[in-house]
């Protein structure tokens, strides 16, 4: 690392040229890519998309504020509910449902902030994670919320402009998780994100030195809630049918095993991990159908697991990447890179 | 009258299996700091392979049960050494995840094997067995919980106050650094101590099994207990068992008289409540931070 030597280094977005045409490189290719494949890898690249939003918000929580949430299914269904119902039922208009049912999670994340306030380690862990199994059940009895027949999405209109593919679609999801992206990116360096990172690494020094720790444990819920409100108001229109058997404790495991997996308390961690992540799970889907491994794993089931088939395999798979992860590098892939980085600007030597 | 006695006693019979698997979690919890997510899965895979041995090998019943208490303490062990242990310092956010992830290996093997259609259980007892004192039906079964539940804790009560390896363990939990200079092998102390914690929720599992047996069998009793624990204070093994008697009780009743939609989560609702009163558990100490 090149030492920073003035503010203006140090809050700059791009750093140096090379950094700026990868990133125009990027940029170039997200606008491409829906024309270069099909249809499938259109809804896996917004599967994905969605998933790195909520992904990045918990980071925020876990990684860099160091708490625990096991309930960001429910805020995510928070935000799923909150868009449709208000699209649907009232009548707004999608940018404005979006970023309203954003907001009504975030409330909710600020009022289980309080609790957590006082909690910490595994009392943390339940409470959140009878979070996420409550706000499920009670959205599946109200008649309002379609109860557990679900709620079809509306089609989204802005301006003269219909929605009506996944194509279309992903063009606003690619900009708003662009947008939520960066805006992680710079919050982590203003005060805000400072007093998150003070807290998580000692939180009676960071008080000392009067960072308040009421406000800023509860803003840090807060966002990371409206980051998974949001992915959830966008997930309703990839699926175009929701019902509260989506969102289940599994989802909020899958969240925090992104965030593990990438590496927490990096900005590009959670985008890896969810990315790997999604892939991998739908992929592991029909896993007899690659080939050699599938008819290596077809054999190994006939003779040693059920002559069926494959099934329940991603958890296999999830469960030992969440493992091997955190015995051999707890910094997740982030860390993986930064060490290989490491190495090859040192080699030979 | 009786619908309110018929509740309490079907509360009870809950509830041990709620403190079964909370005291697993404890026992953990105390001397590792592990809030163990993987007991759940530990005795669903136990009692799948009690199960396989009934069934497939057609095994005696006491044989196979001898054996599956067994293989529940060779599977803890095995966990506590092959996985736990080789963490480097882990938090207490590695650790959750670590848990998390060998739940998932172990469900996934089991629902690879054994599919995911519920099983029958060939128990001696079937679920629908039952007695009656007064006007209260009280299911054998139930009972046969009540009863092991009763007898594991007053067996974990004396073994932790009175045998060397329990005043051991105690040990450990308070200070490791210290019990090491005392001589006292604590990465040995710690393996016994999941092999213990996996036999307490091997068993609960094994009296779960004759009524739901599918992969996804423990989730519902894991977090139950789980909660119980967190209740009484993660540390206490009266307080758990306590908080799981009244977890099981304030459920049933509240599904009686209530709503029975809810019933299954208001126990999380209660945990949020009890927890934003005394954060940390009904029955432990408040514990502050040193600088």
């Amino acid at each position: 690392m090149d030492m920073k030597r003035d503010y203006y280094e140090d809050v700059q977005l791009v750093t140096s040229p090379v950094v700026f045409f990868w990133l125009a490189v990027l940029l170039v290719f997200l606008a491409v890519f829906p024309f270069l494949v099909g249809n499938y890898y259109v809804y896996v690249a917004n599967y994905i998309a969605i998933n790195i939003i909520v992904a990045a918000g918990l980071n925020l929580l876990v990684g860099y504020t160091g708490q625990i949430s096991l309930g960001h299914a429910g805020f995510f269904a928070i935000g799923a509910y909150g868009t449709v119902i208000l699209m649907a039922k009232a009548g707004f208009p999608f940018l404005l449902a979006l970023p309203c049912s954003g907001l009504v999670a975030a409330g909710f994340g600020f009022l289980l902030g309080l609790p957590a306030l006082r909690l910490e380690g595994p009392y943390l862990s339940i409470a959140t994670l009878g979070f996420g199994l409550t706000i499920t059940q009670i959205i599946g009895r109200i008649q309002l919320f379609g109860g557990r027949e679900g709620l079809h999405a509306p089609d989204i209109v802005i301006g003269p402009w219909t929605v009506d593919t996944d194509r279309q679609f992903y063009f606003i999801l690619i900009f708003i998780t662009v947008l939520l992206l960066l805006g992680i990116r710079n919050l982590v360096r203003t005060r805000v994100g400072r007093a998150f990172i003070a807290l998580r690494d000692a939180d009676i020094a960071a008080q000392t030195m009067g960072v308040n720790l009421v406000f800023y444990k509860t803003l840090a819920f807060a966002v990371s809630a409206f980051y998974a409100g949001i992915g959830g108001g966008l997930y309703a229109f990839v699926l175009k049918f929701i019902d509260p058997e989506i969102f289940t404790l599994m989802m909020s495991i899958m969240f925090l095993a992104m965030v593990v997996v990438g590496g927490q308390g990096s900005l590009m961690g959670p985008v890896v991990g969810a990315g790997l992540l999604c892939w991998l799970d739908l992929k592991l889907r029909n896993i007899l159908d690659i080939p050699f491994l599938g008819d290596w794993l077809e054999t190994l089931s006939r003779s040693w697991f059920s002559i069926t088939g494959v099934s329940n395999i991603q958890y296999i798979v999830f469960g030992s990447i969440m493992v091997a992860i955190m015995l051999f590098e707890p910094l997740g892939l982030y860390g993986v890179w930064l060490r290989t980085k490491r190495y090859w600007r040192t080699w030979p030597f | 009258m009786i619908d309110f006695l018929q509740m309490v006693v079907s509360g009870v019979a809950v509830g041990s299996s709620y403190a079964l698997m909370g005291l697993a979690m404890v026992i953990i919890y105390k001397t590792s700091e592990v809030p163990n997510f993987a007991q759940g899965e530990m005795a669903l895979v136990t009692s799948f392979f009690t199960m396989m041995l009934l069934t497939t090998f057609g095994y005696p019943v006491w044989l196979a049960f001898c054996l599956a208490f067994m293989f529940a303490a060779a599977l803890g062990a095995f966990l506590e050494f092959a996985v736990l242990r080789r963490a480097k310092n882990p938090n207490i956010l590695g650790t959750i995840v670590i848990t998390i992830g060998l739940e998932m290996v172990m469900l996934g093997l089991v629902s690879w094997k054994f599919g995911a259609e519920q099983k029958t259980m060939p128990f001696p007892i079937g679920p629908y067995d039952s007695f009656i004192i007064g006007d209260i039906f009280i299911a054998k079964l139930e009972a046969l919980t009540l009863v092991s539940a009763l007898v594991l804790m007053s067996l974990l009560f004396f073994f932790f106050k009175y045998t060397r390896l329990g005043l051991a363990m105690k040990a450990t939990q308070q200070n490791a650094v210290a019990a090491k200079i005392v001589g006292i092998r604590t990465n040995r102390i710690m393996m016994m101590t999941w092999a213990i914690s996996s036999v307490v929720g091997a068993t609960a599992g094994l009296l779960i099994s004759p009524v739901i047996m599918h992969p996804f069998m423990m989730w519902d009793p894991m977090l139950k207990g789980f909660a119980a624990a967190v209740m009484g204070g993660m540390t206490s093994l009266p307080g758990a068992v306590a908080a799981a008697y009244m977890l099981g009780i304030i459920e049933n009743l509240f599904g009686g008289y209530v709503s029975i939609e809810f019933k299954s989560v208001v126990a999380f609702a209660i945990i949020v409540l009890v927890l934003c009163v005394k954060p940390s558990g009904l029955f432990a100490r408040h514990y502050v931070k040193k600088v």
